[in-house]
């Protein structure tokens, strides 16, 4: 249980309660329910959550698959730096966003689900102590490990938000295992004595002489 | 190859058809029913058409969640397949598509979900409205009835309240519905396929949330919510004449006041056989799990490749099948798919285990591959087994001339097809149909697989041995070399063995180019039926399918490639 990574699914929560406070909240203002206010209020923060939750954070490890189209959100919500990143955050936000609709019916399941995904969040802070580093001034004792998540550190532990970003792609240098070919004539001084080994074995014979340049640099054709 | 896609996807298609058209024809027929019937008239005055669209959807997904259940009953499924002899060929490949059926109920129980609670949203909003001051005329009668001791009511909402949540959250039918919704919603988002790459146990702990979803789909209906008029209220209170006399209810004998009564739950009436089906699938697992499995050989492979070699009273096993382990000092409530590698002449069964996830390693660890001291075999964990299953590749021998392509980890059902190839071959009694046997096998980095080149290799001599070395004919592909082994490659070329295998046949390096294969068998072959068995990524499984298509011949006497697509 310990490898859960519960903010991956927290995530998927987050987005489904989003649409589906979205669907309530239409259902409510387009057949004009009493207290069809809330209704509005829900597209609006359903909206605002499915912004929020769309671009998917980095797994700790193993490859993420990106949703589609998520670099433009992932530009966004990384704006807003530790607000969006720590998931403490997300969690209350998540809890007091979902409580205004819970007084209309329509929305009220879109309530649940995003309390249950504000839930799971909280969890990813609460993960079994051997998942995360014993942190610094805490004893290492699994009843002290529940605790310190309590208690404000310096240093933000545990999961975060990250975002998943390209990485630069590095252009291939063209013609960098081209190996020269040995720039002196035969006789040519042993491996040790030349200052590139060539990797050939038959290439290593023959006493030694001074180097010579080539009148033409020697390249490869193919680009 | 139409012909041959149709055979192979024909059915399927046909199938989920027929799923579909059930629930159409489910959904129009109660939808009408609601719209028409005449004791549900009066509640139509007040809910108007969204009562229909409510109990229908509810009807569909009464069937849907009949269904749901009967896919992933795996030992049910192998039982089907075992038995039934009349179920050959296409029917048969059905079975292996069990998952995906539970995937397409799945999603029509979300749509129908959709549709029912939006639908009562509706409902319960309207039935809240008609107790307002602002109702009047028959919608206001309607809403009253219910009120004097001698009257049924109508209208479950019995006053004014300020809220409908909280309306919703006093009756039977609202808190089970709620309940449902959010087990139904909590299922799906830890089902997606991104969740059960990252975290496979997530997935199936939260998918026992089922067990709450039945529940309360049982318990949904006992409140009786959804009312109609009685008949003998009917027989007495004619409906369209009465409904414009409403204010002489309580006074004319001729519109007596009409009677309602609540509809009779049903949904456990849908779901009672396969919840039993199921109940009994799960006890036959504990009761396979509690079955001893005695671990006979342990091999470490340097790989990081533990093999095992087990027995088990009354197992029996055919090529590309895979069995459920489980290890109840790691997780008691995991199991985990392996394909099986022995053959089944053997008087073992075997698997090979490579760690790519926290059990895989924490089991690799408990059996010592990590290179500690010898395990006595009185300290080595429990395993318990429950299969085997899936299809098997006994198809191969069906035909004069078989193709079988690998690609990666898919090399794993190949090698008990292999060695099963190679017993059979030395059963001199029966003259086997298939005569020929190519393999192919494609992967980035042999080390990971050597178990499965020490395989080839001792086919190789057994082969030879028997006078056989034609028989069978294996290509292995490398994908990925780094500049030193390409090197070490190039300095050995002319010798008689592969440098890195050690096989008489050389590695070739890159990917195969299947059109020059697929030419060079079809040549060697040109009046064969030629059945071609993949097991690996699916972007390959089209070309290969393609590369059939193109090179079977129009001519009927000629040569044709048989893709035979299974899921392993």
């Amino acid at each position: 249980m310990g490898q859960i990574e519960w903010a991956m699914w927290a995530n998927e929560q987050a987005l489904a309660s989003g649409l589906i406070l979205i669907t309530g909240g239409i259902v409510a203002t387009a057949g004009h329910f009493t207290q069809w206010y809330f209704g509005a209020y829900s597209i609006v923060a359903g909206v605002f959550v499915c912004l929020l939750e769309y671009p998917r954070g980095k797994r700790k490890k193993g490859s993420t698959m990106e949703r589609c189209g998520q670099k433009y959100m992932t530009a966004v919500v990384k704006l807003f730096g530790p607000l969006t990143r720590n998931y403490y955050i997300r969690a209350i936000l998540h809890l007091l966003l979902s409580v205004p609709a819970g007084f209309l019916l329509a929305t009220i399941l879109g309530t649940a689900c995003l309390a249950i995904a504000s839930g799971i969040y909280l969890l990813c802070k609460f993960l079994p102590p051997a998942e995360r580093a014993a942190s610094p001034g805490c004893a290492p004792s699994s009843v002290c490990a529940g605790f310190c998540v309590y208690l404000p550190r310096a240093a933000v532990r545990g999961e975060q938000w990250t975002p998943i970003e390209p990485k630069p792609r590095e252009r291939p240098h063209v013609g960098g295992t081209i190996k020269q070919p040995p720039s002196n004539p035969p006789p040519r001084p042993p491996a040790e004595a030349r200052k590139k080994p060539s990797e050939e074995a038959e290439a290593a014979e023959g006493p030694s002489a001074g180097p010579q340049d080539n009148p033409i640099p020697v390249t490869d054709e193919i680009v | 190859m139409m012909g041959c896609w149709i055979l192979n996807e024909g059915l399927s298609v046909i199938l989920v058809l027929s799923w579909l058209g059930v629930n159409f024809y489910l959904f129009i027929d109660t939808f009408c029913w609601y719209e028409k019937e005449e004791s549900f008239h009066y509640t139509r005055v007040i809910l108007g058409s969204t009562l229909a669209w409510a109990r229908a959807s509810a009807l569909c997904l009464n069937f849907n969640c009949m269904l749901i259940l009967i896919p992933i009953s795996r030992n049910l499924i192998s039982f089907i397949r075992g038995t039934s002899i009349c179920c050959r060929g296409p029917w048969r490949r059905q079975l292996d598509k069990n998952l995906k059926f539970h995937k397409l109920v799945a999603y029509g129980i979300a749509v129908n979900a959709a549709i029912h609670v939006v639908a009562h949203f509706f409902n319960l909003e309207r039935y809240h409205w008609s107790q307002s001051e602002e109702a009047e005329g028959l919608l206001a009668a309607l809403s009253k009835l219910g009120n004097t001791p001698n009257e049924s009511y109508l209208n479950p909402v019995r006053t004014f309240p300020a809220n409908t949540a909280t309306e919703l959250l006093r009756t039977i039918a609202g808190v089970t519905g709620l309940v449902i919704s959010l087990a139904l919603v909590l299922i799906l988002t830890s089902s997606t396929e991104f969740i059960r790459q990252v975290s496979y146990e997530l997935f199936w702990y939260i998918h026992h949330v089922f067990i709450v979803f039945f529940l309360s789909l049982a318990i949904h209906g006992t409140g009786r919510i959804v009312r109609g008029q009685t008949q003998d209220s009917l027989s007495l209170h004619n409906v369209t004449f009465c409904s414009d006399h409403y204010a002489e209810w309580q006074t004319a004998a001729q519109c007596p006041v009409p009677q309602f009564s609540g509809k009779e739950p049903s949904a456990w009436k849908w779901v009672l056989g396969p919840v039993v089906l199921y109940a009994c699938e799960r006890i036959i697992r504990f009761w396979r799990s509690q079955q001893e499995v005695v671990i006979t050989k342990v091999i470490s492979h340097p790989s990081g490749v533990l093999e095992l070699h087990m027995k088990k009273r009354g197992f029996k096993m055919a090529p590309g099948q895979y069995i459920l382990m489980q290890c109840p000092a790691i997780s008691s409530l995991e199991w985990h798919p392996f394909t099986l590698t022995s053959a089944p002449q053997e008087d073992f069964f075997s698997v090979h285990i490579r760690a790519a996830g926290d059990w895989t390693a924490a089991l690799l660890e408990a059996f010592g591959a990590g290179g500690q001291a010898l395990q006595e075999p009185w300290s080595l964990p429990r395993l318990a087994v429950d299969g085997p299953f899936g299809a098997a590749l006994t198809d191969v021998f069906h035909y004069p001339v078989s193709v079988c392509i690998a690609a990666g980890i898919g090399v794993t059902p190949f090698a008990a097809l292999l060695k099963s190839i190679w017993y059979k071959c030395s059963e001199t009694q029966t003259p086997l149909k298939l005569s020929k046997v190519y393999f192919y096998w494609i992967c980035r980095d042999a080390r990971a697989f050597e178990w499965f080149a020490d395989l080839l290799l001792s086919l190789e001599t057994r082969m030879s041995e028997q006078g056989k070395t034609h028989f069978l004919s294996y290509h292995i592909f490398l994908t990925g070399w780094d500049e030193n082994q390409a090197v070490h490659i190039a300095l050995h070329w002319d010798e008689n063995t592969d440098v890195i295998t050690g096989l008489k046949q050389k590695t070739f390096y890159g990917r195969p180019n299947w059109n020059n294969e697929f030419r060079q068998i079809a040549y060697n072959h040109p009046s064969s039926s030629i059945g071609v068995f993949f097991c690996g990524p699916k972007a390959l499984s089209k070309t290969l399918q393609r590369m059939c298509r193109f090179y079977s011949s129009a001519d009927p006497r000629g040569v044709h490639f048989y893709y035979n697509k299974e899921s392993f």
